[in-house]
């Protein structure tokens, strides 16, 4: 892996760090380039915009969608597999009474073969607190205000389960192709910070 | 009693902040400890429970997330006599 002129004490710490574990055969830099690839560049949004396209385009895929994700997903050449350990990824679909939110609060479980690493925001215990307790206000400060006749389900992930909201297909959109789609799709939707 | 990560209805970590076109990593060293963790793991110098558990009894709220990492990787390499 290149390296970095960062000259913050933790960056420094972390190159003695593996400088030390590359001494003692522990790690090698191309494994680490390895590593940044496959979960940087292939584990992007666009794979979640994908699934909320195709879904939105084709109600068979949507159906073992919600009820199989992980057998769904290789349809449109998606996995849930690739990580540490297996995970069941779970569908949620925003509907007119339902609106769906995700959280981890432990820690970060988070659909990451699917998103890729999440945002900061994600992982702070300001998130993971509140938006237990009080989802409304945490939404409202992401600019999404729901009518109070709105159910707002949270769903916690963990290791073994992670979980992905399905947006609701804005109006208007028959004319839209599934590729024009997917690029009406944001990150937070599909966390559920915002409507799509 | 619940550990410290255990957050979920707690009062008192101030508003939600989202950063705008927030980058995936703010520096490289940050990515560094990511891949770091997955090829550590991958090797089976630890597993992903351990590591878990490591962050848990070691992260502080006032570190950031990938410091908190990092303190949890470098602990549980001492611990096994790694480094």
């Amino acid at each position: 892996m290149s390296d970095d002129h960062d000259d913050s004490p933790i960056a420094a710490r972390v190159r003695e760090l593996e400088a030390i574990l590359e001494e003692k055969g522990l790690l090698d830099a191309q494994e680490l380039d390895r590593a940044l690839e496959a979960w940087t560049h292939r584990a992007s949004p666009a794979n979640g915009f994908r699934v909320v396209a195709r879904a939105w385009v084709d109600d068979g895929f949507r159906a073992r969608l919600l009820q199989d994700a992980n057998a769904a997903l290789p349809e449109i050449g998606l996995s849930m597999g690739g990580g540490l350990q297996p995970q069941q990824l779970h569908v949620v679909e925003n509907t007119e009474r339902v609106h769906n939110v995700i959280v981890c609060t432990l820690c970060s479980c988070y659909p990451i073969a699917l998103l890729g690493p999440s945002p900061t925001w994600y992982k702070s215990p300001a998130y993971r607190s509140k938006v237990v307790s009080h989802p409304r206000e945490v939404l409202a400060q992401f600019g999404l205000t729901l009518p109070e006749t709105t159910e707002i389900q949270v769903w916690d992930a963990n290791a073994e389960s992670r979980y992905l909201v399905l947006p609701r297909r804005p109006e208007n959109t028959e004319h839209l192709t599934e590729d024009e789609l997917t690029k009406m799709v944001t990150r937070n939707g599909l966390i559920g910070t915002a409507a799509v | 009693m619940p550990r410290i990560n255990d957050v979920g209805g707690q009062d008192g970590f101030g508003p939600v902040v989202e950063e705008l076109d927030e980058p995936t990593f703010h520096a490289d060293w940050e990515a560094h400890v990511f891949a770091m963790n997955r090829a550590l793991i991958g090797r089976g110098l630890y597993n992903l429970d351990e590591f878990r558990d490591a962050v848990e009894r070691t992260m502080s709220h006032e570190s950031s997330y990938y410091e908190n990492w990092f303190r949890a990787i470098q602990t549980l390499l001492e611990e096994k006599g790694h480094v």
